[in-house]
Formats: structure tokens, C-alpha cells, sequence
């Protein structure tokens, strides 16, 4: 269920890291948490952002998440598909889903996230 | 067959009402305006006669739930009787026929209802003086936060920050962003009131206010009110009331003597004016003697048997809106505090407890109560133990409605899971709440037994459950002629 | 005990179960000091008769414009009202619901304001409109900080002709949030000067505003405001307090603008003392996540029939909380059904003929007026409202109430630099009589 490969936030974001590149997106328990998903907010390319802040926002109809970085860096690439269908999210979190890519900055910083075995147990034991 | 839209009735040059006919027909308006200035196509109005538009609006109107026709338990929202005198004399001609800019001494009996309510109001609440420009509740609580700011500036204090619990109403802290505030939310105590622990550690000299409601939203009175009033004084802090539930404490005990400094009421809640589908309400706002200075203009003065419209206030905050308030409102609140007396308000508190208590006391064994405290005038579940069946708060809310009833205000507030916060008002018979209670407890056995009776509720209302994903994704926000 | 049904055997059953015999012992948690010890200080109890009799009575001793033949206008227009919209409003299924939280109890008033939306886009076409704010100048102020949250800018520039109390809430709403406002100057023809306008704006401007018909009915430079708009990325806000007249002029959508408000009191709603009014909040689509208060949306329940919700909630307060867009909680819902039951009712001619009615009626008295050699104290277009110079605006108001006029607004109130000037307004309930009298009125105590 939850892929081996990546590593995760405690606010339930994921990072898929090639050649200094992430991705990021939200996990398959924060999708099914919002629930249908209807509007992503998107951050600027370019911007650059400090671990943990707020870069992207995703509604579902009774709620809005911020969305936040788990490392530092510049945003390089985002996901435009999710203009027209924010419900890849809820489709494929972990592939189509993905929202945003960020240069890292500190690639030490992610030794600070959590490995998939560490992330379970934070949403299993709560 | 569904009820179709205005613009989908009526016929091409369909005419409504009679208009009288134009005689200045010899004045051309070509001659009277450039034309760059008149705009090129007309707007699409609706096309249809007199009949029509009373059927239509008449068929709607009976889509809704209401006051009138149901039990409307709605937590926070105070869903008690309009008294139908009041809807009677606040339209009276020698009210609505008045314009904002007459002179003071046409309108002196308007001034004199404006004056004498604000008086009653300042004595339930226990404050000094009062404005009754703002237009609700969340428009007071932006008044009451801007005189606070402007009494920390007038002193020197530049303040950054206001707290608040959180289990407050969401327009509080919208409120402080508003007025220029950080709010800062502190979790409630295991009791559900506020943990004066972490109200302490949080309260410095950058907190501009403590705002809170008492009772607070799950209905219950915080007990540590004096207390929490002297460490907010301490740091020069002001502490700002949201009167939302001010249906529990009349003639009880008053917010100013418990050591708050401004409060705003909602007259469309506590003194019963209706809420009209949603607006116009009111929400004076009432301050300590020390606030007075910076209270919106104009501030309605008597002086020798006269009243006027009080402009020369330089510290004032400015205004919130135009003119001077919501009258309609205005006068069933002065309508309603005359006719029920000191006596009689205590009484509604009395009775708005009472019902509360009846209700919830019957209810914990079948829903969880998550805050164990006697509550208020009203008090909140929690439908969490259904969830094992699939059944969510919502489904039970729409349940409720092929029973007849209004559903509680649910997933509020936010520190309750499932929660359902249920305000039966003093102005419900006995029958009522027993039915209601009926209901509830049939409805919890449905979350076992039948859970699909639920999950596709409600199955009675003139719709079934509407899309909201479909609603928040296609946004059609108007009306458009689709060829 | 009116309006409290329990009798006391019911408050005896009821309290047993509880396991209490007195009411008081509901209180007993609320610490001693703070209990009130006597009662309120409130005048006697009334019966119905008894309130009836009183409050007809406070409401005789005021005058209006029943009693009056009525020139004031200044933001508060008053105009005819068909027997409709008083019947709609009166019935127990629009008075007296809450906010339609629960959507599949609430399809009447959903539909009405979804109608309401539609009616206010055509009106001013703009692209979206929400379900209605407090009033026209809290749309103002609201429209400033959306244009603010849009562009992440810090300042506002609004002309001095727009309605005076409507740049007091501006400020106080703007100013205490850390926002600049700069106010620029109207012309001696009673138009924004939008060459000092254009000057003003810097990078730092979020929006410049503009009222049309502005605060002394004069219209606009539509085009020189439309142009100034394309040639910069500073936000237009068009504010339009007198919407009757967007039955013949440009509407804001036309001239560019991208957010557009306005005062609905036009429209069915009475007088009443200046509130209820009616704020009307349109923009462009690309800025609805940006916009303030509650918003109707289209779509289907499970069997796939037509129905409403509220919609785009999470840019609200009880969702976003300290990011909202705004506080706002409630609309003018009463007023908003009020408006779309008086354009129901009027319909596409009839609103455009009441809306030629005024322009008309307007132009007639100050022809009337100029025939008395009373000048108008601005040479430009104007729509159902002008201002006129007089000797000495307190006298002729005082001589107008003994002659049975409210004969304006004196202009001096609002802007000391005009001292000898009245604001005169004409709507369709004016007959042409009446305005002749008035006009001789003028004429005999200017040339007398």
C-alpha cells in the first residue's frame, strides 16, 4: 500500500527524489481523509521555499489543506493536469497525482522524513 | 416536475406588473446622454405576468424548511419563534417610508426606539454604551475588534495578536485577520473549556484581546470566567465576548459583570427577529464606559428630551456601513425585550437551559457526550460510534429530515468529531422535544440495523441528496440559456 | 409568558427527569459572584395590544417621505415597490429559515438566489456574482481587499465622487489591516480626474475604484476609465449605487471592470432609515476563489435532478477560518429575494422603462429648474440625481419642510468646499406636477 521507494512527511506528504529533483505529492490515507477532491492550488515556478512552508493548498468541499514542502528548494515544475482534474489526486496519489517538483536545497534534510515502515505506523497508531 | 427557473417561465415581451405610462415622452434620451455612455444590449430580465411570478416564488418558498413550519434545532443559531408582531410593526409605514438623511427632528420616534434599545441592551449585557450599526454578528465582532485596536493605539500599545479557543465560531478568527490580528488558537482543556494553563503562557504584551463565547460552543459555562478576565487584564489586554450565546444567560448573569469588555449580541438570535433564509440580522456591539470614545458614527444621543445623530467623535473608529443600522430588525428586538420584561427574558434563559438540558439528557445513552458538563442552552453529541456501520453525522442530519425535523448544526465545532450541537430554544412545546427525541434514538437504531436507510437519506424532501463535488467542480454560478 | 409554551406542570416533569426541582438548580455551576442578584432594569412587561398601541404611536411621530414630496437621494434612493415583493417576503417559508446549510431543505431559497446571481450578472455584466454582502459600501470595502488578496499589493486608490460614507467604511475596513487608500480629486465638471488618477497609480496600487453614476449622479468618463485600465494591470472597481440606472447606461462588465459592487436598495427594498440595504458582489471568474461571502452553485442529486447548494465554501469562515477571504457569515438574504422578486416582477421592459422614467424625470426638473435660472453646479451627464447651486442650502431645506419638500441633501455635510449646493434626486414616483411645483418652489425663494 504504501510504496517502498519513497519518503513521507508526518503532514502526509511524499517525495520521490531523482537526481536532486522531487517530486511531491499527498498519500493515499491524506486523499482519503479530504475525500473528493475538487480544486488544487498550484505554487509559482520558480518560487523558493523553506522546509515545511505552505506551497500548494487542495480543497475538497468541506475542506482546504495546505500543502507543505517537505524540504527546501526552488519549485522547478508543477503538475498542470490538476487545473482541469484535481481528482488524479484521489485516482493515483502516488503516480498522476503528483503536485509539485522542487530543486532541494539541503538534500541532507531529507534524512529528517520518514521512511515508508515509519510513516505506517504514524497513521496506524494515530 | 421540478420547479424551473424564472428565466425558463413566461413568453418574449411578456409584461409583469403595470407601469405608468411615460409623459415626458418628448424628451428623447439620445438628446439627454452621449450614447458611448448607454450601454449596448439590454440585460435578459425575466419575461413573465403577475401570476407567474407569485406562483413561482410561492412554489419555491415551500421547498424550504423553516421556523414556521418545522422544528429547527440548529446549535449556535438561537432558531426560536418570530413573534408575528413584530414583522407586523416593524413594516408600519412611519418606519420603512423614512429616509437616512432627513433632519434629526423628523425621525425622533425612530432615534427614540434606536436610543431606548440600546439602553436595554447595555442593562442585560452589563456595559456602558453601545452602537447598533453592524449588520450581524461576524460585522460586530469586526466593530468590537476595530475599537479594540483603536484603544491599544490611542494608548501607545502596538498589539499583534489576539487568542482565542479553539472551538470559537470560525468568524472569530476571520474577524482578527480582518481587523489586522494574528489569531491565535489555543487547544480547550480536557472539560472543553479553556485551559487557562495555555492561556497564560500564550497571554503578552503583544495579545490586543482574549475573545471567547460564554457559554462557550459546546454549551458550556466557563466557571474560570474571573479568573481568565483578570490574567487578560494583566497584560493589558481586553477580553471581547461573542454574544452568540446569549440565550442562556439572561437575567442570570451578565458578560460585562463577568469582566468582559465588549460584546456584541445577534438580535436575530437572542431577541428573536427571524433570519430571514440568511440576512439582514443585527449585531450591535456593546462596550465598557473606557470604549465608548471609539464606538462607529454617528453614536445616538438624548439630550434634553431630543435625540440626534452624534458625528463629533474623533477617536471613532469611522463606520462598518452606510447609515446607521438594520431597523426592521432593530424593532422587533425593542418589540420583544418590551413585551417580555426582566421577568420574562429570565424566563426565556430558564427555559432555553431547561429544554437543552431535557434534550441532551435523553439523548447521551444512544450518541456519545463527548464533554460530560451540564450544558447550557445547548449541547453537543458526537455520532462517532456509528461510524463502525458506515454511517456518518451527515447522513443522520439528512436522516432527520425525513422525520420531520431540522437537523442539529453538525461537524461543529471543530474539537468534536462527528459532532451535532443541538439548541432547542425556550419556545419549543414538550410534545416537540419528545418527538424530536424519538426520532434521534429511532434513527440511532437505524445506523445499526438499516445503515443504507441513512446513507441515502433524505428520501422525502423535494430533492435527494445534491452533489456538492459535481456542484464545486462545474461551478455554474448562474443561469444560462443553453442551446 | 408570551412565546414560552411550557406550563408548570411540563417544567415540573421535565425538571424531575433531570433529577432538579428547581430551576435555579440549572444554574447552580455559575460561580456566586458573578449571579445577578436583582433583576434587570427593564420597563414593565407590555401585552400585544399594549405594544401594538405603543409602537404605533413612536412610528407617528416620525415623517417621511409619505408626509413629504422627497428630493433626498445620496445613496438611498427611493422608488416604487409592486405589491409582490412585500407578499413574497411575508411568508414564514422565506423569513424564517436559517442559511441553507442543509441544501435538500432549502431549494427555495437556493434557487431564488441562484436566480438572484444570474439577474445581477446580466445587470452588470460581469461573469460571477455572489449571494450578496450587508450593503454597498461594505461591498466597497470587501471589493478593495479582494483586489488587495489578488494583486498582493498595498494600496487602493479611490476617487473623492465616490458616495462619501461609502470611503469612510473603505478606510475603516482597509486602514486598520495595514492598507494605504489615496483619494483622488473630481474635476469641476463633477468627474474623477482621471488624469490625476492615472498619475497616482504606481506599482504599488492594487485597484483604482470608481462609482458611476458617482455621488453627484454625474456619469462617468467610461471610456477614459476603460482605457486607463487596459493600459495598466491595476484592477478596476466599478461601484454602482444606483443600479436602476443600469437599465440605459454602460454596465461595469463593458467598460472593463473587474470587480463590480453596487447598493440593491433600488431594488424592492424599503427606505427603512437607511438598512437593510443590499450589497451586490460580481467580478470576473478567474478572481471567484478570491471573492468574499456565500455563492450559489448548479448541480444534480442522486436521481440526477436539478437542484442548489452553497458552493466554493472553503474559501469561507467556517472552513479556512483565519484565511478566509472574509468574515462574512451571513448575506442580505431577505434582501436578495427582494431584489429578484422586484426584477421578476418589473421584468426586461419594465426596467427599462422605469429606468428611462428617471433619467427623464431628472432632466425634466432641472430644465424646469434652469427655465428659474437655478444652475446646475456641474456640466456634465448625469443620470437621476444633480446638484444645484443655491444662495443658501440651510434655508431653502428649512423653507422646503414648510412647504412640504425634503429638498435635498445640503453638499456642504460631505465636502465643505461645497458650501451653496443641493443634491436633488428624482425617481419614477415623482409626477410631473410635483416637480413643477418644486421647481417654482426653488425659483421663488432663489430669485424672490
Amino acid at each position: 500500500m504504501i510504496p517502498k521507494d519513497l519518503k513521507y512527511s508526518k503532514e502526509h506528504e511524499w517525495i520521490k527524489v531523482e537526481n536532486g529533483v522531487g517530486t511531491v505529492g499527498i498519500t493515499q490515507y491524506a486523499q482519503e481523509q479530504l475525500g473528493d477532491i475538487v480544486f488544487v492550488e498550484l505554487p509559482s515556478i520558480g518560487r523558493e521555499v523553506e522546509k515545511m512552508e505552505a506551497v500548494a493548498v487542495v480543497e475538497s468541499v468541506k475542506a482546504a489543506s495546505d500543502i507543505y514542502t517537505p524540504v527546501s528548494g526552488k519549485i522547478v515544475e508543477i503538475n498542470e493536469e490538476l487545473n482541469s482534474s484535481p481528482n488524479l489526486i484521489n485516482e493515483d496519489p502516488y503516480g498522476k497525482g503528483w503536485i509539485f517538483k522542487i530543486e532541494l536545497k539541503e538534500p541532507k534534510e531529507l534524512d529528517e522524513l520518514l521512511s515508508a515502515e515509519e510513516y505506517e505506523r504514524l497513521i496506524t497508531e494515530g | 416536475m421540478a420547479e424551473k427557473l424564472i428565466f425558463e417561465l413566461g413568453r418574449i415581451d411578456r409584461e409583469g406588473v403595470s407601469i405608468p405610462p411615460d409623459d415626458l415622452e418628448s424628451l428623447n434620451i439620445d438628446e439627454l446622454i452621449p450614447e458611448e455612455l448607454l450601454r449596448k444590449r439590454d440585460p435578459t430580465l425575466p419575461e413573465v405576468s403577475e401570476v407567474e411570478v407569485i406562483r413561482h416564488y410561492t412554489r419555491l418558498s415551500q421547498l424550504n424548511f423553516c421556523v414556521d413550519t418545522h422544528f429547527y434545532p440548529l446549535g449556535s443559531c438561537t432558531m426560536k419563534y418570530n413573534p408575528r408582531i413584530g414583522e407586523k410593526l416593524s413594516t408600519l409605514e412611519g418606519f420603512t417610508s423614512l429616509h437616512p438623511y432627513e433632519p434629526d427632528e423628523l425621525v425622533q420616534g425612530v432615534l427614540k426606539i434606536m436610543f431606548d434599545l440600546g439602553q436595554y441592551l447595555c442593562e442585560i449585557g452589563g456595559f456602558d454604551a453601545i452602537t447598533l450599526q453592524p449588520s450581524a454578528g461576524a460585522h460586530g465582532e469586526l466593530t468590537g475588534l476595530l475599537i479594540i485596536r483603536a484603544y491599544h493605539e490611542t494608548k501607545g500599545r502596538k498589539r499583534s495578536k489576539v487568542i482565542i479557543p479553539d472551538s470559537a465560531h470560525g468568524t472569530n478568527p476571520a474577524s482578527c485577520t480582518l481587523a489586522g490580528y494574528k489569531a491565535i488558537e489555543i487547544k480547550s482543556g480536557k472539560d472543553g473549556c479553556i485551559d487557562l494553563k495555555r492561556l497564560q503562557e500564550e497571554l503578552d504584551e503583544e495579545t490586543a484581546a482574549v475573545m471567547i463565547t460564554n457559554p462557550n460552543t459546546l454549551g458550556i459555562f466557563e466557571e474560570e470566567i474571573l479568573r481568565i478576565a483578570e490574567i487578560t487584564h494583566s497584560v493589558g489586554a481586553l477580553l471581547y465576548g461573542d454574544g452568540a450565546n446569549l440565550n442562556a444567560l439572561m437575567g442570570i448573569t451578565r458578560p460585562g459583570d463577568m469582566g468582559f469588555d465588549v460584546l456584541h449580541f445577534n438580535l436575530h438570535k437572542t431577541f428573536a427577529a427571524p433570519h430571514g433564509g440568511g440576512g439582514p440580522g443585527s449585531g450591535p456591539v456593546a462596550v465598557k464606559k473606557e470604549l465608548e470614545p471609539f464606538l462607529p458614527v454617528p453614536v445616538i444621543v438624548k439630550k434634553d428630551g431630543k435625540y440626534t445623530l452624534d458625528y463629533n467623535r474623533p477617536l471613532s473608529i469611522g463606520k462598518v456601513k452606510s447609515f446607521y443600522g438594520n431597523l426592521p430588525v432593530i424593532i422587533k428586538a425593542y418589540i420583544y425585550i418590551r413585551m417580555m420584561g426582566a421577568q420574562g427574558l429570565k424566563r426565556v434563559s430558564e427555559n432555553a437551559v431547561l429544554n437543552a438540558r431535557y434534550v441532551i439528557n435523553r439523548l447521551k445513552g444512544a450518541f456519545d457526550l463527548p464533554y460530560n458538563k451540564p450544558p447550557m442552552h445547548e449541547g453537543v453529541l458526537s455520532g462517532k460510534k456509528f461510524r463502525e456501520y458506515g454511517v456518518r453525522t451527515l447522513d443522520i442530519a439528512k436522516r432527520l429530515l425525513d422525520y420531520g425535523f431540522h437537523p442539529p448544526t453538525i461537524y461543529f465545532p471543530l474539537i468534536v468529531e462527528e459532532a451535532l450541537m443541538i439548541e432547542p430554544t425556550e419556545t419549543e412545546t414538550k410534545e416537540t422535544l419528545d418527538a424530536f427525541i424519538e426520532a434521534m434514538l429511532k434513527i440511532a437504531e437505524e445506523a445499526v440495523k438499516t445503515p443504507e436507510l441513512l446513507k441515502s437519506a433524505p428520501h422525502t424532501t423535494p430533492v435527494k441528496r445534491l452533489d456538492e463535488v459535481k456542484a464545486a467542480k462545474e461551478l455554474k454560478l448562474r443561469w444560462k440559456e443553453y442551446k | 409568558m408570551p412565546f414560552i409554551p411550557h406550563s408548570q406542570i411540563d417544567e415540573r416533569e421535565m425538571l424531575s427527569s433531570l433529577g432538579i426541582s428547581e430551576k435555579e438548580e440549572l444554574f447552580s455551576h455559575i460561580p456566586k459572584e458573578i449571579r445577578l442578584s436583582k433583576e434587570l432594569s427593564l420597563p414593565a412587561p407590555l401585552s400585544e395590544i399594549e405594544v401594538e398601541q405603543e409602537i404605533k404611536k413612536i412610528s407617528l411621530m416620525n415623517k417621511g417621505v409619505n408626509e413629504y414630496i422627497s428630493f433626498l437621494g445620496g445613496g438611498s434612493y427611493n422608488h416604487w415597490i409592486p405589491s409582490t415583493v412585500e407578499y413574497i417576503l411575508s411568508r414564514g417559508e422565506i423569513f424564517s429559515p436559517y442559511t441553507p446549510y442543509q441544501p435538500e431543505a432549502s431549494q427555495g431559497t437556493l434557487t431564488i438566489l441562484f436566480e438572484f446571481q444570474t439577474m445581477m450578472c446580466e445587470l452588470f455584466d460581469m461573469e460571477v456574482s455572489n449571494a450578496s454582502v450587508y450593503d454597498g459600501a461594505s461591498a466597497l470595502a470587501e471589493a478593495c481587499l479582494m483586489a488587495l488578496r489578488i494583486t498582493q499589493k498595498e494600496e487602493v486608490i479611490i476617487s473623492s465622487a465616490i458616495h462619501p460614507e461609502y470611503r469612510t467604511v473603505v478606510k475603516t475596513y482597509l486602514e486598520s489591516a495595514g492598507f494605504k487608500v489615496k483619494e483622488i480629486k473630481f474635476r469641476e465638471d463633477g468627474r474623477t480626474d482621471l488624469e490625476a488618477l492615472e498619475k497616482a497609480l504606481s506599482s504599488d496600487t492594487a485597484a483604482f475604484a470608481i462609482q458611476n453614476p458617482n455621488f453627484f449622479g454625474i456619469i462617468e468618463d467610461i471610456k477614459g476609465i476603460q482605457s486607463l485600465r487596459e493600459k495598466t494591470n491595476i484592477l478596476l472597481i466599478a461601484c454602482v449605487v444606483e443600479p436602476i440606472s443600469l437599465g440605459l447606461l454602460t454596465p461595469p462588465g463593458s467598460y472593463k471592470a473587474d470587480i463590480a459592487v453596487g447598493e440593491g436598495k433600488s431594488f424592492g427594498i424599503p427606505l427603512n432609515f437607511g438598512g437593510p440595504y443590499l450589497g451586490i458582489f460580481t467580478s470576473k471568474m478567474e478572481y471567484v476563489r478570491n471573492m468574499p461571502g456565500r455563492i450559489v452553485g448548479e448541480t444534480t442529486d442522486t436521481e440526477g435532478k436539478r437542484g442548489f447548494v452553497l458552493t466554493l465554501s472553503t474559501r469561507e469562515q467556517h472552513i479556512r477560518r483565519a484565511k478566509a477571504t472574509s468574515n462574512i457569515c451571513t448575506n442580505h438574504n431577505m434582501c436578495a429575494i427582494a431584489a429578484t422578486v422586484y426584477l421578476a416582477s418589473i421584468g426586461k421592459k419594465g426596467f427599462k422603462k422605469i429606468s428611462e422614467m428617471n433619467l427623464k424625470k431628472a432632466h425634466f426638473l432641472a430644465r424646469e429648474l434652469g427655465k428659474r435660472n437655478i444652475e446646475l453646479l456641474f456640466k456634465s451627464p448625469f443620470y437621476n440625481e444633480f446638484a444645484i447651486k443655491v444662495k443658501n442650502p440651510d434655508k431653502v431645506l428649512e423653507a422646503g419642510l414648510e412647504r412640504g419638500f425634503l429638498a435635498g441633501l445640503s453638499l456642504k455635510r460631505f465636502y465643505p468646499d461645497l458650501e451653496n449646493s443641493l443634491l436633488i434626486n428624482v425617481t419614477e414616483v415623482h409626477d410631473t406636477q410635483s416637480l413643477e411645483k418644486f421647481a417654482n418652489f426653488l425659483g421663488e425663494i432663489e430669485n424672490g
